[in-house]
């Protein structure tokens, strides 16, 4: 047996969802080979050759793969395993992967397990279905075992390895009925809500966008991540990009504070798997309460201050 | 310019999963059901797109059992000209296997855009769309926030990616699959409920396509997930800090 992880990374930097693909990888055989495709991409190469569980490097560098277009992305894949033999191929279930990995299967004529959070033997996985709130054990009768990953479940690999890196000449060039227009990306001194140790939240009960401000203060004193209920991102509080649930982000950090959030079934399926949550709310009913370790019944315009001073 | 979008019948999203004692999947019976809401976001587009005169005939298209037709009933009462339920008493299909059943239907309908749910909220696969563009082999847009058409032949789409919004263009036909934010589906009024009713869909038997649809990926079991040991109540900011610092250790 023998498994490919397609990378997901920037040209600058690997992705930590990289890093827990690598781990999942590892589960099926000893046999784990990275692809990497972009355009300039040394720096994260040096980065990826240190992980360990890596056999090699495969590198395929053209300018058309500085943007993860699928299209691109899965001719160039497509076309690498026409020369390499794999049995599984994994990628992480970041929004890359979900675009991605549906066409290599497809390509392939086989059925892709999405989004899988725990490996039983090398064609059985579990997945989670209903948003989380029930989990599937699923068998892949296909040859090829073409799965996404869900980073959260896996723990990054170390980086004390050196592996060697081999550069694979291409011939393709880009589809013309598909262009990368720009890339907007969210600016921020924070870290990424999937990737953060700690994570506040806020809800409904902040009211408003300025009131924010309230979580930023905390957020820099614990070096945590901002995110938002759905509700506070369809009343307009903050941006799309900070949502954690079932249809925004699914984070698992050490620490989930979730502030003047109810605890709609659909926010706890993107949290539950956090090793510790806390919530403060004024409503002592509120369901967010049966999922919390640590819960704290107060107003949260006197309690963040407080918070923020004794920290 | 016609468009196809594609209709799920899912549990509603408001109602609580149980899993079946014998772990042979979830309780149906008896259960609200409702069209996928990321696909009402798709017929919602579609609709918007009818209105500012870009398409002119869209198509709503259903898998699945009779119960079916309510869903693509629920989609013509919202805008849709006409229907097709691809007709199975198996409701568990493979996505590839809807793929290739979606793209015998494009065959013969030959739509320019195909708009999809980005999932489907009960098996939460994200896979359709790309499997259909893939097999179509036309350019995809996924996780659609925003849907422009140029002066040309080409739409550009804001797709929500993890760490911004990142902007495509792809040429028509294509396949485009919805994200949360793309617009607000309307709720259908009683009139075009009424008129929904005279409206046609086509049913095909699924074993009328000749399609090979053998299952690739089987469900040994479903299980509930593990449940989180229950917390305790603080009373106040100094006992949460301590708690966290001493019994968490994170702080």
């Amino acid at each position: 047996m023998k498994t490919l992880v397609i990378v997901e990374h920037n040209n600058d930097s690997i992705k930590q969802t990289t890093f827990s693909t690598i781990t999942a990888a590892s589960k099926i055989s000893g046999d784990v080979h990275a692809l990497v495709l972009g355009h300039n991409s040394n720096k994260a190469v040096g980065e990826l050759k240190k992980c360990n569980h890596l056999k090699k490097v495969y590198l395929v560098d053209r300018e058309d793969l500085s943007n993860p277009i699928a299209e691109n992305f899965c001719d160039e894949i497509v076309n690498f395993l026409k020369d390499n033999d794999f049995t599984h191929i994994f990628t992480p279930s970041s929004t890359f992967g979900k675009n991605l990995s549906p066409k290599i299967a497809t390509e392939l004529d086989v059925q892709q397990v999405s989004d899988i959070i725990n490996i039983i033997d090398d064609h059985t996985f579990e997945r989670p279905i209903y948003a989380g709130n029930a989990i599937a054990k699923v068998k892949s009768n296909d040859s090829i075992k073409v799965v996404t990953v869900r980073s959260t479940c896996f723990e990054p690999c170390k980086l004390d390895s050196q592996v060697d890196v081999e550069n694979v000449s291409s011939k393709l060039s880009a589809n013309e009925v598909v262009g990368f227009v720009n890339y907007d990306e969210s600016k921020s001194d924070r870290p990424e809500l999937t990737s953060a140790k700690i994570i506040i939240s806020g809800g409904r009960g902040l009211q408003n966008g300025e009131n924010f401000k309230l979580l930023e203060g905390i957020a820099d004193k614990l070096g945590a991540a901002m995110g938002a209920s759905r509700a506070a991102v369809d009343a307009g509080f903050v941006p799309n990009d900070w949502q954690v649930g079932q249809t925004g982000k699914i984070v698992a950090p050490d620490l989930y504070i979730a502030v003047g959030i109810s605890g709609a079934i659909q926010h706890i399926a993107g949290i539950k798997d956090s090793k510790f949550i806390v919530c403060i709310n004024k409503d002592e009913e509120a369901p967010i309460f049966k999922f919390s370790d640590f819960g704290l019944v107060a107003d949260l315009f006197e309690a963040l201050p407080m918070l923020e001073n004794k920290l | 310019m016609k468009a196809l979008v594609c209709v799920k019948r899912v549990i509603d999203y408001n109602v609580r999963i149980r899993v079946k004692s014998d772990r042979s999947g979830v309780e149906k019976d008896n259960v609200k059901m409702s069209m996928n809401p990321f696909d009402e976001i798709a017929v919602e587009e579609a609709v918007r797109l009818k209105e500012k005169g870009i398409i002119n005939e869209i198509i709503v298209l259903s898998i699945g059992s009779e119960s079916s037709q309510e869903t693509i009933r629920t989609g013509l009462a919202m805008g849709g000209d006409r229907g097709i339920l691809v007709q199975s008493s198996d409701e568990d299909i493979d996505p590839l296997n809807i793929g290739k059943i979606i793209k015998n239907v494009c065959d013969k309908e030959k739509p320019d855009l195909i708009i999809l749910g980005k999932q489907a909220i009960d098996d939460d696969c994200n896979q359709t769309g790309q499997i259909l563009a893939t097999l179509l082999k036309y350019p995809q847009a996924t996780f659609a926030s925003k849907v422009e058409k140029n002066s040309d032949n080409s739409l550009n789409v804001t797709r929500e990616v993890d760490g911004g919004l990142e902007t495509i263009r792809v040429n028509i036909p294509c396949v485009i699959t919805t994200d949360l934010r793309l617009n607000e589906p309307r709720y259908a009024s009683l009139p075009n409920i009424m008129k929904a009713k005279q409206k046609k869909i086509d049913v095909l038997d699924i074993n009328e396509l000749s399609l090979d649809l053998k299952k690739r990926v089987e469900i040994l079991e479903v299980c509930d997930p593990p449940e989180r040991k229950p917390g305790i109540v603080v009373p106040d900011v100094d006992s949460l800090i301590d708690k966290l610092k001493n019994e968490a250790k994170i702080l």
